[in-house]
């Protein structure tokens, strides 16, 4: 079920807010933008649209870059990414759903700079939560949450989003 | 042979020794897979961490630069290290066994296998030979089997066609000799394709070869006809001195892909070759260089395919495979 607490359009509202903000704050004038699937490049759709961006959105697949792959083996449903403009020195803003451990976000910075070094990166997440392992954060948030150990959030969609809160199982691709 | 040797206890694909009794799942599961490794040329770094830390050995008993290199490019994408031995002339030529180069090469802490061997069966014995954690994977078995060949074709006609199920397709020349040719046979039927033929002179067609459900065609024109794949073979030249064939020649008048005969195939078919080509032989050189061919797709479609291969046996968590193994 989803969480009533969790509003997708506030979450929107805020974290566009927070991007406009830090957008103008570092001077981004021409930012391309990248969503990681398949949560984050739901979010990252909606974003794009509404700030206006020049280029087509960017979209990656962290799957090949997982340092969980000896663990968990091949995604089945691998998505191709798809990055329609040179990363080269531009200001890139990322976009996933949920930060957690922090291994996506470097999952895809790593991918990212496989396809060039971009000028800045900006990381924008719809809900920041605790559980990080490792010294990244993102720097624009939907909203912040606290969740007990063994619990886990999910964005469902595309169309209509909501985020649910489980009870983690197994699955370890769980880990975001 | 038991096909259960490609799958570990679990389940999980361990080993890519032959297409024969895989399901149509997996098969869409390395296209599928082979897809999204395409994106991987477009980046600045062609390479993806999957394999970082693992050692393939490409064992080569019988040459073919084209295969080894695009194994070598797939596992250095992978981030794999890559060892190329030139068996004939090495180790078996101071007489160490096969066996013996084996254990050498498990006690230096390899992990992957990709084994080309004259003999039929050379990759399924390594296989049953190596310990627990080492795949091997075929790059070419005698006239048993060539699986990953096999693979980027009929990826490289998903690619272009579409959908496997409605076409006809045709095999073309040495079918008696062909790994290539077994290989694809199993694979287009596994995927349904509407129509399998092989074509080609009696002396180089096995007998029976129709209970692999095949049509079977000694005439190349009514082979071709409206068909939407030709799929030419390599002739080998031993065969000439082997009395399979009269010369050169007459085969190539009788068996050789020209515009003219292409021209009975559907207007949109397309021309394939696993190479390297014999020009003026089995193709005449304006349809292997010609708008129909796309045979440098398919070499270009290898790396992607041979990555996904290697990058299932290695390390995919195939439950598609457990199932099937059950």
């Amino acid at each position: 079920m989803p969480d009533a607490s969790l509003n997708i359009s506030v979450l929107l509202d805020s974290l566009e807010s927070e991007l406009r903000r830090q957008i103008a704050v570092r001077g981004l004038t021409d930012p391309v933008m990248i969503g990681i699937h398949t949560g984050g490049a739901w979010v990252a759709r909606i974003l794009h649209e509404r700030l206006g961006l020049r280029d087509p959105l960017g979209l990656l697949d962290i799957s090949f870059y997982r340092d969980d792959f000896s663990q968990i083996g091949m995604h089945p449903q691998v998505q191709s990414s798809k990055l329609p403009f040179r990363v080269e020195g531009r200001d890139v803003i990322l976009i996933d759903d949920v930060f957690y451990t922090g291994r996506t976000v470097r999952a895809a910075l790593n991918e990212i700079f496989d396809y060039g070094r971009p000028a800045q990166v900006l990381l924008g997440v719809l809900i920041e939560r605790n559980g990080r392992q490792i010294p990244l954060q993102p720097d624009c948030v939907g909203q912040r949450i606290e969740l007990s150990g063994g619990r886990r959030i999910k964005l469902t969609g595309p169309e209509p989003m909501a985020l649910n809160i489980q009870q983690a199982g197994p699955d370890r691709r769980a880990l975001a | 042979m038991s096909q259960n040797l490609q799958f570990d206890e679990t389940g999980r694909l361990r080993h890519f020794l032959t297409i024969e009794g895989l399901s149509r799942e997996l098969l869409i599961r390395i296209m599928d897979t082979a897809e999204s490794f395409a994106s991987v040329t477009e980046q600045q770094v062609k390479k993806v961490p999957l394999l970082r830390g693992k050692t393939v050995v490409n064992l080569f008993f019988e040459n073919s630069t084209r295969t080894r290199t695009t194994f070598e490019l797939a596992a250095k994408r992978l981030s794999a290290d890559v060892l190329n031995l030139n068996i004939a002339t090495s180790a078996t030529s101071k007489g160490e066994s096969l066996l013996d180069t084996i254990r050498n090469l498990e006690a230096m802490h390899v992990d992957m296998f990709v084994v080309r061997h004259a003999e039929s069966g050379a990759a399924h014995f390594i296989a049953r030979h190596v310990a627990p954690h080492i795949s091997v994977v075929n790059a070419g078995d005698g006239r048993h089997a060539h699986p990953t060949q096999a693979m980027l074709d009929m990826f490289t006609i998903r690619k272009i066609k579409g959908d496997i199920a409605p076409l006809k397709v045709a095999i073309v020349g040495d079918i008696l000799h062909s790994r290539v040719a077994r290989s694809e046979i199993h694979a287009l039927n596994i995927l349904g394709a509407a129509e399998v033929r092989v074509v080609g002179p009696r002396t180089l067609m096995p007998v029976g070869i129709e209970k692999l459900g095949v049509t079977v065609f000694n005439d190349l024109d009514a082979g071709l006809d409206d068909v939407d794949v030709v799929i030419m073979l390599r002739l080998q030249k031993e065969r000439m001195s082997g009395a399979f064939l009269p010369s050169v020649n007459e085969y190539f008048a009788s068996y050789g892909l020209t515009e003219a005969r292409l021209a009975k195939a559907k207007p949109d078919a397309i021309v394939m070759h696993p190479g390297p080509i014999n020009r003026g032989i089995e193709i005449d050189s304006r349809v292997a260089d010609g708008p129909q061919s796309v045979i440098l797709q398919q070499v270009s479609n290898g790396i992607a395919v041979r990555m996904a291969v290697m990058s299932m046996v290695l390390r995919g968590q195939d439950d598609l495979a457990r199932a099937e193994a059950a």
